[in-house]
Order: C-alpha cells, then sequence, then structure tokens
C-alpha cells in the first residue's frame, strides 16, 4: 500500500511537488482565497529572487567543488552598482515607459556586467590557489567577504542608499479583490526567463554538455582534451554575474538598502542551496521556492515564527534528505 | 626530541605573554590597558578552543560566537534577575553550558556527518538565527540594547580587598587593592586554567585522535574510531569552553549585548586570530589573540592618524579611516592564508626543524 502511495507520488513529480503541497496546505490554514494569492505571489517572487542569488553558488559548487562564502559580496555588489545607476539616470526614470525601461535594463546590465568582471578577478585571483582545499577555501572566501564588504562601506557608506524604480514597475495590479505588486510578477517572470535559460544552456548545447559532463568526471573531459579551467572560469562568472543580478532586483524590491544586504540574503541563500541540493539547479530552485513560500505564508500566519522558519524548514529537510532534496549526481 | 630554535622562540614568547598578563595591573596602571588584558586573557580561552575544532580536528564552525553568547547571556539575565550573587553566577553559568551542551549536541549529531563545507553552512545559519533571535526577545535579553547590571560585591571598584592603618585602599607598588583587581584576577585564573585543561587535552590520547580525524578520516574510521562521535564530543568541548569564557567575560564587563557577545563581528575576529596566530597548536591561539587585540585597541589610532596624512588623496583616506580597518586585516588574513598557512606559531615553529 506504502509503495503505491509512494510510486504514485513519484511519478508525479516527488519532491516537486513539495511546493505545491505547501500552497495547498497553506491555502486551507489561511482561508481567505485573496490573501493565499497574494501571499503566493510574493512567495514566488522572493524564491526566485533568491533563485538568482543562490545559482550561482550552485553551479559553482556541482562543476568545482568550489564554495564561495564571499558570493554575497557580488549580491551586495549588484544590489549596489544598479542603485547608483539607476540614481544616475533617474531623470530617465520619469520621462516615460521607453527611458524607464532602458533605464532599468542598464542598471541590471552594469549590476551583470560588474558581476562577470569581480567573477573573473574573484576566481583567478583569490580560489585558483586553493582548489580542492576546502578548509583554506572557506577561509579564503571568507577573507575576501570582509574585504568586499569593508570596500562596499568605504565606497558608498554606511547609511541605507535608496533606490528609485521605474514608474511602470510601481503600484499593484488588482483583479477583483486579489491584488499583485507589479514588481513581484516582473521578479518572478525575470527568475522563471533565466531559468529557462540556464536549462537551455545545460541541456541543449555544446558547452552545457561539457559542463555536465565536468562535474560527473572532471578528469575525463580534461583528458579528452578539453580545457576544464577555462570551463570553470566561465561558469564562476556566469555564477558572480546572476548573484550580482539577483542583488539589483532585491535592491528594487527593498527600495533602501544597507551594507548588510548580502550578509543577509546570504543566510537565506546557503539555506536553499543545502535544502535543494548542492550542485543541482532544479534543485535550487526547488529550494529557492519553498523557501520563499514558507517565509510569507508563516509571517502571514504566525509572524512571530517567521524568524525560525527556514530553520527549522532546513533542519527538518535534512533529517529526511541528508544531502539536500534533488542533489546533482555526483 | 630536543626542542628547536623556533619552539624554544615561542615558548619564550608564551612566557613573556604569561608574565606580562599577571603582572597587567602593576604594569599598566590605567583603566583601557587592564581591559586590554582582560580582553586578551577571555579571547586566548575562546580562540584555543575554537582552535579544538579548526585545527587539531578540521572542523569548520561559525558557531562558536553563539555558544561564548549563551554563556555571557546565561550569566547577564541571571544576574539581572537574580540580583549580584555567586549563586546567580553559578547558576547563568550552569545555565548557558547546559544550553551549550544541548545544542551543540544537536547540530553535531545532525550534521557532522557531512561535509566539511555543509557543517560550516549549517553553523553559520544557526547563529545568525540566535543572534536575530537574541535582538527580538527583548524582554529577556535586552534586545539591541543589552543588559547592564550588578556583578558579586566583590568584583566592585568600590570594595577594600586589605585596608591600611587609615582605613583606606591599601596600595602595592602604587596599585590599588579593590575589587577591580579581584575581578581581573578572577578572569586571569579562570582563562588560565581553561586554557591548561585546553592543553592537557590536546596532548593526551584524545588529542592523538583528532589530529587523526584531521589529516585521513576514511583511515581513523577504518582503524575502529568512531568519527562522528568523537567530532560531536570535541564539538561539545569547545562549545562548552567557549560558553564558560562567555560567562567569566559578562561578569568582568558588568555588560552584554550582541556587540559584545554574539555578534558576526566577534565570529570574524576569532577567525582572524586563529589564522594570524596559527592553527593546530595552542601557543597559536596565544599570540593570535594577544597580537589581534592590541591591534584593536591600539591599531585604529594610528590609522586615524595615517587617515588625516593622506586626507589630499582619492579613496585613500577612507580606506585608512579607523573603522577600516577590517579591510587590511582581512587582507593580511587572505595573504596569511596563502603563504603561511601555519601562521605565526606553526612557521616559527616549523623553521627551526628545517634548520
Amino acid at each position: 500500500m506504502m509503495n503505491k502511495v509512494s510510486e504514485t507520488l513519484g511519478r508525479l513529480g516527488g519532491v516537486n511537488l513539495l511546493p505545491l503541497a505547501l500552497a495547498a496546505v497553506a491555502f486551507v490554514l489561511i482561508g481567505a482565497p485573496s490573501s493565499w494569492v497574494t501571499l503566493t505571489v510574493a512567495g514566488l517572487s522572493m524564491g526566485m529572487m533568491v533563485f538568482l542569488m543562490a545559482s550561482g553558488l550552485s553551479l559553482v559548487f556541482g562543476l568545482m567543488d568550489v564554495l564561495n562564502f564571499g558570493h554575497s559580496a557580488f549580491i551586495s555588489f549588484g544590489a549596489f552598482v544598479a542603485a547608483t545607476v539607476l540614481a544616475a539616470l533617474s531623470t530617465w526614470l520619469d520621462g516615460g515607459w521607453m527611458l524607464a525601461s532602458a533605464a532599468l535594463a542598464l542598471a541590471l546590465l552594469a549590476a551583470i556586467a560588474f558581476g562577470l568582471a569581480a567573477g573573473l578577478f574573484f576566481e583567478t585571483v583569490i580560489i585558483r590557489p586553493v582548489y580542492r582545499d576546502h578548509l583554506r577555501q572557506i577561509l579564503i572566501t571568507m577573507g575576501a567577504l570582509i574585504v568586499s564588504e569593508q570596500i562596499i562601506l568605504a565606497v558608498w557608506g554606511g547609511t541605507p542608499v535608496s533606490v528609485p524604480r521605474p514608474a511602470f514597475l510601481e503600484g499593484a495590479w488588482i483583479v477583483g479583490d486579489v491584488s499583485m505588486e507589479i514588481y513581484r510578477l516582473f521578479a518572478v517572470g525575470l527568475g522563471a526567463a533565466v531559468f529557462v535559460g540556464l536549462m537551455v544552456l545545460l541541456n541543449r548545447t555544446r558547452i552545457g554538455l561539457l559542463i555536465r559532463a565536468g562535474v560527473e568526471n572532471r578528469e575525463m573531459v580534461e583528458a579528452l582534451g578539453f580545457k576544464i579551467n577555462r570551463l570553470f572560469i566561465g561558469v564562476f562568472m556566469l555564477g558572480s554575474a546572476l548573484a550580482a543580478l539577483g542583488g539589483a532586483m532585491w535592491a528594487g524590491y527593498e527600495t533602501l538598502i544597507t551594507p548588510a544586504l548580502g550578509g543577509e540574503m546570504m543566510i537565506v541563500v546557503f539555506i536553499v542551496v543545502i535544502i535543494g541540493g548542492l550542485g543541482s539547479i532544479e534543485g535550487t530552485l526547488l529550494g529557492a521556492i519553498i523557501v520563499g513560500l514558507t517565509a510569507n505564508y508563516i509571517g502571514y500566519l504566525a509572524p512571530k515564527l517567521a524568524l525560525a522558519s527556514n530553520m527549522i524548514l532546513m533542519m527538518a529537510i535534512l533529517m529526511w534528505r541528508p544531502s539536500g532534496l534533488r542533489p546533482a549526481v555526483k | 626530541m630536543k626542542p628547536t630554535y623556533g619552539t624554544i622562540a615561542v615558548k619564550s614568547a608564551m612566557l613573556v605573554i604569561a608574565a606580562l598578563l599577571l603582572f597587567a595591573p602593576f604594569l599598566f596602571q590605567d583603566i583601557r590597558a587592564l581591559e586590554v588584558a582582560a580582553r586578551i586573557c577571555i579571547f586566548i580561552v575562546l580562540v584555543a578552543s575554537y582552535d579544538l575544532l579548526i585545527g587539531y580536528t578540521g572542523i569548520v564552525s561559525f558557531a562558536h560566537t553563539m555558544f561564548f553568547g549563551f554563556g555571557a547571556y546565561g550569566s547577564a539575565i541571571a544576574l539581572k534577575q537574580m540580583g549580584p550573587g555567586w549563586e546567580s553566577v553559578a547558576l547563568g553559568t550552569l545555565a548557558g553550558v547546559a544550553l551549550s551542551l544541548i545544542v551543540a549536541t544537536a547540530i553535531g549529531l545532525i550534521s557532522l556527518r557531512v561535509k566539511a563545507i555543509f557543517f560550516a553552512m549549517i553553523t553559520l545559519a544557526a547563529a545568525s538565527v540566535v543572534l536575530v533571535l537574541a535582538s527580538q526577545l527583548s524582554q529577556i535579553t535586552g534586545g539591541e540594547d543589552g543588559i547592564t547590571y550588578r556583578t558579586p560585591d566583590l568584583f566592585k571598584t568600590a570594595t577594600k580587598l586589605a585596608v591600611d592603618e587609615d582605613g583606606k585602599v591599601l596600595r602595592w607598588f602604587g596599585v590599588k587593592l579593590n575589587g577591580k583587581l579581584a575581578a581581573y584576577y578572577f578572569v586571569f585564573v579562570t582563562s588560565l586554567v581553561l586554557f591548561l585543561v585546553m592543553l592537557r587535552i590536546t596532548v593526551s590520547p584524545l588529542g592523538t585522535v583528532l589530529k587523526a580525524i584531521r589529516e585521513n578520516e576514511a583511515r581513523a574510521e577504518a582503524i575502529g574510531y568512531r568519527v562522528v562521535a568523537y567530532r560531536t564530543f570535541v564539538f561539545c568541548l569547545s562549545a562548552v569552553v567557549a560558553s564558560l569564557a562567555g560567562s567569566v567575560y559578562a561578569v568582568w564587563l558588568k555588560y552584554t549585548g550582541p556587540d559584545t557577545a554574539l555578534s558576526f563581528a566577534i565570529m570574524i575576529d576569532i577567525l582572524l586570530m586563529v589564522v594570524i596566530g596559527g592553527m593546530g597548536t595552542m601557543w597559536g591561539a596565544v599570540i593570535g589573540a594577544s597580537l589581534m587585540v592590541m591591534a584593536q585597541y591600539y591599531l585604529r589610532d594610528l590609522m586615524g592618524a595615517a587617515s588625516e596624512a593622506t586626507a589630499a588623496l582619492p579613496l585613500l583616506p577612507e580606506l585608512l579611516a579607523p573603522d577600516r580597518w577590517l579591510f587590511w586585516l582581512g587582507i593580511i588574513f587572505i595573504l596569511l592564508v596563502y603563504f603561511f598557512p601555519r601562521g605565526i606559531a606553526g612557521t616559527l615553529m616549523a623553521r627551526g626543524q628545517r634548520a
């Protein structure tokens, strides 16, 4: 009997059903459909932004067996670079939706470009010398994080910076008695696009094939004559750029950012990759959505529990599946 | 084994530091210097207990300040609620130790089976949750403001340990024998005892097993040692020591708040101290803690002067500002991990061996 149930569940999608189950339970507990929709959209958008930040970390770990504790520096830098560009182009933001979206695109592109450049620097200077030495990796990337945070403090100061956002992303979209913030929908769309892009890159292109092969067996890929080091640099830069993009999106969501932003998000990002299983993009998405939904539902149902909810969720999932929901095959 | 030249250098440095700390109230007669000396004592214990994890066993935990905080808040809350007495100190310390033991065992059993990296992430998450909890539960912990309280009467500055014929506080070499002195020696002696206990553990058979686990986990398991049990044990041990250090610090400071006992900045300090001093040797903890605490107190003054001197240049004054001292320490930290992974003590001790 139990076998049959688990078999059916497995055919329907197994652990992928968790967010749906979560949403269903929350629907019953919340009772009011309109607040449920609002919370679900909020949870999804938070999940998508966290997914952007976490995917790079997970990908880098899967391919290179490197865990970058300095990853949150890219998130902070992305946020501050985007905020600076938006503030510089603030006249564009008021000048019609064409100019406003150009300013937004420029800000996001600036964050991505910064992430690419910083990733290149980080990989070659900081991480290259300590491949395969976990202890020193943790220490070095932690040191790099300290230095980056100090640079942010020196450049932007310790006071909160406000982030202007284009007028067409302000406000909410109201259907019946359900209201959804437009910025959140935008975040969900962007996150989904990035996810699809990553899946296509990994599963449908030659580079993706090499990356997946590298995750499985690095020596064999090298023996076949491919320069895996270049691949590493590329993936690391991609991961950093995604983190910067996630940070930029988060800056627009919060509208007031402090240098502590990266550190605060890092905890959530860690929890997401641990829940999802390090090294897999699908796992990261799953983890991010679960964390986003839980945070919003619990925040509504039992605000006092909200702080500990992520931690409890992580403990529970680790007890059930010690290496996360969907770990990369290794 | 003949003691090498480097080992002798490190050990004599130890003797000098111990002597300086022992006579600190008499050698440096101002309040700030005594504050620095007490902080060095506490941090030597804290860093040494962290070194048991990272240096001897190869476990990277970011939750060490959490245990330090449990001890500090335990004492602080007991002293605040039950009044300044020895029984509150004892009860608070015990409560802190018990909480540390429970949490350490739970984290250890759940997550010490997994890779070092997973463990580091889990402890980081746990520590940040506790930090947020401490600032949220403001009825008990005083929130961001922390708690101020009175300590047992013996440690009051007004307490006279000995009086001369006129009934005034007796002076020895110009130092008043008052409660402040008693408090300092309370800190010094407990720190010394805790440090010696840890030193004894590292040279015991248990210490050898821990090093074996660090060097080759699979092999230690194959020989028949239960790696998870040993790791959990050493994690609990270092948590208890950190918690005790926290309680002592709370009694010394008469104030406990997130910034002095729980913040992530302290965790970074501990990391820097361990790496600068040298991982895997108790002496490294002493050197690292002494250097870093001195730097914290005195380097900033120097940087302030440097910042003013370079005021005309772009960006440099901001980077040289006293608040940015972590920037430079971070760079030193990275360079040390690259070029001298054994830190000051380890590098010195190895030098003699080669010669």
